[in-house]
């Protein structure tokens, strides 16, 4: 049985805007992958903690709230924390581009900002999974 | 240290990576599990089934607190099937479940089918071993809920609970009838529902009709799993259970049975694998295949000659 | 021209063009026919479908007069950061000609979590503003007269606390509250379905809802109570015939729990209002609007019998599409907004809020959100399209267009009856997948590039990151919490107390209506999370289907 890329898609704290998370969920199942999904309001710790169980090999973060810039960089510390460190963790939605080196630089792969295919996701997972 | 022993001395990390090692088929997996295999036996192991909607991931979380207040830790093995176009799939079991992400007690792992024909991924059994060698004291096993997974997890479990709920329509009398002789513990689920009586009444009907329960009469509990009724019954139940099959011996059958068919599957496996591996090195497999479909040969002497040459 | 004569022509037009359009392929994903005639129109009877403005059907308005009389609202969605900030912008809006104020919470209070709860950190402020007690609320609206000015409240699960503060601040500018105009969304089901801020489980919900119809028939009288909100299904991925279908579907189980709980249609009815998207689809959007109209006077007269006109007419509130705006050459945004805002002007709706061109990046900022504003300004004074009443109304496509979108919402409603009503079917995830799957072929239609998005998928260009986007500054988090602390020392924390104590027995009670109690609560100064908290301990809060 060949190994299938697992992806936890997540949704961090209380925004309730899941078209986005749902459709890449979706699109990532299309693709072969496994999508953890673990629906709205999750905290970091969850998110981090689920992460581990399921052992996986990315976490996509999905917010549209604006809180991104102290949720985001908690998610990375609390996966690193667990010695996770080889998990790919990107982030999407509305995130001004102003934001992005801040989240690159606390170790945020990639953010997917309005308008990317999913298809755009599928490719930078598959290359970037080590 | 490697990670049997890291889970051994309670890496969670080790955990979850052991898993990953079994259901990827990685190398390290056979090494791991000779390991962890003097550990397991332990754990009461309950398969969960029933159809879909009728709240099984609810009903999971509820009787995993339980447990928990009751001092037990617990994992959960949750199988959610597989896309057989994409081979991609969405395991959605843990929504039900994201209170218990954060105790310690409790490992959930979602797995997806991966072209099992039954319910049950065909690393199941092994996540379970793996979980119960962690130490914990309850391990459930939550199925799809359709098709052949009820047949699996009666092999996989000590005690099979059975999920129904009121108002299905129809189809209930064939999901009733393929889950009847495998229940050992029925729940209706969702009983605040309209017709609850009445499902409960068709279950008692069908369980008088069944001859074979001499000694244990499936329980029939009823459940709000969503208001957290009447948890404490239906555990009281699924503990009865297993202290009447430890009571009467059945327990050592049943496990007996489960490890002779687990060597069975070990032994068609590998054997299987080594067949094929041998059939495609020799090169002639395509030309027989030609033979046979132009009526050339028959598959049967084929079959007999080519395990002649490899099995000698 | 007789009918039959004309449907033979229509036929050897079709043949003809069949021919071209194999020669210059046409583009994707559109329906089969290209031209409408009175052959689409042929059982169209002029006073049974479509009647006057201000009479059933209302499909050509409800008013009779419609903007000939007055304009639309024009309604701003505002809010961010502080009450104090917040209200800066709101009397910024009513300087620039705004006719009525639209608050937007932030995730906390939609939520009911004070801003010192672990779990508001980074969202405190972020979507809209903050408010965790009176003592914010009498900020938000301090020097706006609440006699005059018409408020409409994003607020859901807590809706009932948010109309208490309300009322409260009103009060204290010595406003009765039978003075009071405004709405509340106070719509869970769609929460539930599409927008994700629900905090109890159905059956309270639901009661909290109808307490809050019942209170304000008695005390608030010109309040709308509820405004069933179509617009964040849409914004899920539904299409145009959802929206309006699962949202009457939401609007029919609301009706009936209050018929349930012991009130008359009549007396709830008039105060019911909708909240429709404007979408990218100009001709499609306004034979939704018209479409609608139609559908829910059928169902308030056939199905529930109301017998006064006012309970049959859906007034309708409208926001253009945030999920439209392209995060991609983002002043093409005000080119979507005036389309957008045009489809809802046709469609007779009765106030507007439009959205600014940043906000697929950030919150708007007040230069982008003045644009918008002058957006229906220029439709409403220089366009045209509001001189006269439903200016599209006998057009062959929008007619047969209506009647389409018509059809396909009752085939959804009639669905949802057989599945057991709206919260059935949204507990049991019918009405989410369905929009889930209208969401996911939208997006790959345009990821094929069947679906142009200019911009995005076409005509794209090298861009330069957007500057002057507007922060939230991150200190607001801190402020709100140094705020409640001085609350929480300066109040009567024994009168706290007592009444909270009160709403949990009140809560405990089916048959007790909540909203005196909650006024009593939040008079005390208690705060919005200790309010909802209690409400937590005795509802529980709703577990979310998801089947994706």
């Amino acid at each position: 049985m060949e190994k299938r890329i697992r992806v936890l898609v997540a949704k961090p704290g209380l925004d309730g805007h899941d078209r986005g998370a749902k459709v890449v969920a979706r699109a990532l199942r299309d693709a072969g992958f496994e999508v953890i999904y673990t629906g709205l309001r999750q905290t970091p710790e969850q998110i981090a903690e689920a992460a581990l169980q399921e052992d996986v090999n990315v976490v996509a973060l999905s917010l549209l709230s604006g809180a991104h810039p102290h949720l985001f960089p908690r998610v990375v510390e609390l996966v690193r924390g667990k010695g996770m460190n080889d998990v790919l963790i990107v982030g999407g939605g509305v995130i001004p581009d102003a934001d992005i080196p801040a989240l690159k630089d606390a170790g945020v792969a990639e953010v997917f900002t309005p308008g990317t295919p999913t298809s755009a996701i599928v490719d930078f997972i598959k290359a970037n999974v080590k | 240290m490697d990670i049997a022993n890291e889970l051994l001395a309670g890496s969670r990390l080790a955990l979850s990576r052991a898993i990953t090692a079994v259901e990827n088929e990685y190398d390290t997996a056979v090494d791991i599990m000779q390991k962890l295999y003097p550990h397991t036996g332990r754990a009461h192991v309950i398969g969960i089934t029933g159809p879909p909607g009728a709240g099984k991931s609810t009903l999971t979380d509820k009787l995993a607190k339980e447990y928990r207040r009751q001092g037990k830790t617990v994992g959960i093995v949750a199988v959610d099937p597989t896309s057989p176009f994409s081979g991609g799939a969405i395991l959605g079991d843990r929504i039900r479940m994201n209170e218990l992400t954060l105790d310690e007690g409790v490992f959930i792992r979602s797995m997806g089918t991966r072209g099992s024909l039954g319910g049950l991924s065909r690393k199941t059994a092994e996540t379970v071993k793996i979980m119960d060698a962690s130490g914990k004291d309850v391990i459930f096993i939550e199925t799809v809920g359709v098709g052949q997974s009820e047949v699996d997890i009666v092999k996989a479990a000590d005690t099979t609970l059975v999920v129904l709920v009121p108002g299905l329509g129809d189809d209930i009398q064939a999901i009733k009838a393929g889950v009847l002789e495998i229940g050992d513990v029925f729940a209706i689920n969702k009983a605040d529902r309209d017709g609850v009586d009445r499902l409960n009444i068709e279950l008692e009907m069908m369980l008088d009709l069944n001859q074979d329960m001499v000694d244990w009469r499936p329980p029939i509990k009823r459940t709000v799993a969503s208001q957290n009724q009447g948890i404490e019954e239906l555990i009281a139940a699924l503990d009865d259970h297993l202290g009447h099959l430890d009571k009467t011996g059945k327990l050592a059958i049943r496990r007996t049975e489960r490890t002779k068919n687990e060597l069975l599957a070990m032994i068609e496996e590998q054997l299987g694998r080594y067949v094929l591996r041998n059939i495609s090195n020799s090169g002639q497999f395509e030309q027989l295949v030609t033979a046979v479909q132009q009526r050339q040969r028959d598959p049967y002497s084929v079959v007999t000659d080519l395990l002649k040459g490899i099995l000698k | 021209m007789s009918n039959e004569n004309l449907k033979a022509k229509v036929a050897e037009y079709n043949a003809k063009v069949e021919k071209a359009a194999a020669k210059f392929p046409e583009r994707k994903n559109l329906p089969e026919q290209r031209l409408y005639t009175p052959v689409d129109v042929e059982g169209l009877d002029y006073e049974r479908d479509l009647g006057f403005p201000g009479s059933y059907p209302f499909t050509r308005g409800v008013q009779p007069t419609m903007y000939r009389g007055r304009f639309w609202t024009m309604r701003m969605y505002a809010g961010f950061s502080t009450a104090e900030e917040s209200n800066k912008r709101y009397r910024y809006l009513i300087e620039s000609g705004a006719t009525g104020l639209s608050c937007a919470f932030d995730l906390p209070t939609q939520i009911g979590y004070d801003s010192d709860d672990d779990i508001s950190t980074g969202e405190v402020g972020k979507v809209g503003v903050a408010i965790d007690s009176l003592a914010d609320m009498e900020i938000l609206f301090d020097q706006i007269d609440l006699g005059k000015v018409s408020t409409s409240m994003t607020i859901n699960a807590p809706a009932s606390v948010l109309l208490a503060m309300y009322i409260a601040v009103a009060e204290k500018q010595g406003v009765t509250p039978d003075k009071l105009n405004g709405t509340i969304q106070n719509d869970i089901l769609k929460e539930y379905a599409a927008r994700g801020t629900y905090i109890f489980p159905p059956k309270p919900s639901m009661r909290l809802i109808t307490n809050i119809f019942e209170y304000c028939s008695q005390n608030v009288p010109n309040w709308n109570t509820i405004s069933i909100s179509g617009y964040h299904i849409r914004e899920a991925g539904s299409t145009a015939s959802q929206e309006i279908a699962f949202t009457i579907a939401d609007g029919i189980a609301y009706c009936e729990a209050a018929i349930k709980a012991g009130l008359k249609i009549d007396d709830f009815a008039g105060r019911l209002s909708f909240f429709w998207n404007a979408h990218n689809n100009v001709l499609e959007e306004v034979a939704k609007f018209r479409a609608s109209r139609r559908v829910w006077s059928k169902v308030m007269k056939e199905r529930f019998g109301a017998t006064n006109p006012k309970s049959w007419m859906l007034r309708v509130h409208t926001q253009t599409a945030g999920s439209m705006l392209t995060a991609q050459q983002p002043e093409n945004n005000v080119v979507r907004v005036a389309l957008q805002t045009a489809a809802a002007v046709m469609g007779g709706t009765q106030s507007l809020h439009t959205n600014s061109k940043d906000e697929a990046l950030a919150l708007p900022t007040e230069d982008s959100v003045r644009v918008a504003l002058r957006t229906q300004q220029i439709v409403a004074y220089e366009s045209g399209l509001a001189d006269v009443i439903d200016p599209l109304g006998g057009s062959y496509y929008v007619e047969a267009l209506t009647d389409q979108i018509e059809k396909e919402a009752w085939e959804y409603i009639k669905k949802i009856d057989e599945i057991g009503g709206a919260v059935t079917a949204i507990e049991k995830g019918y009405i989410q997948k369905e929009i889930q799957d209208s969401a996911y072929k939208w997006q790959m239609e345009v990821e094929k590039g069947d679906r142009v998005i200019v911009g995005v998928n076409k005509f794209q260009i090298e861009e330069k990151p957007v500057e002057g986007l507007l922060r939230v500054d991150s200190s607001v988090g801190e402020l709100q919490k140094k705020k409640l602390a001085d609350l929480r020392a300066k109040r009567d924390n024994g009168a706290v107390q007592d009444k909270l104590a009160a709403l949990e027995k009140a809560c405990q009670d089916e048959t007790v209506n909540l909203m005196p109690f909650i006024l009593d609560a939040v008079k005390t100064y208690a705060t919005l999370g200790e309010i909802c908290g209690v409400m937590r301990k005795v509802f529980g809060e709703y577990e979310a289907h998801v089947n994706l």
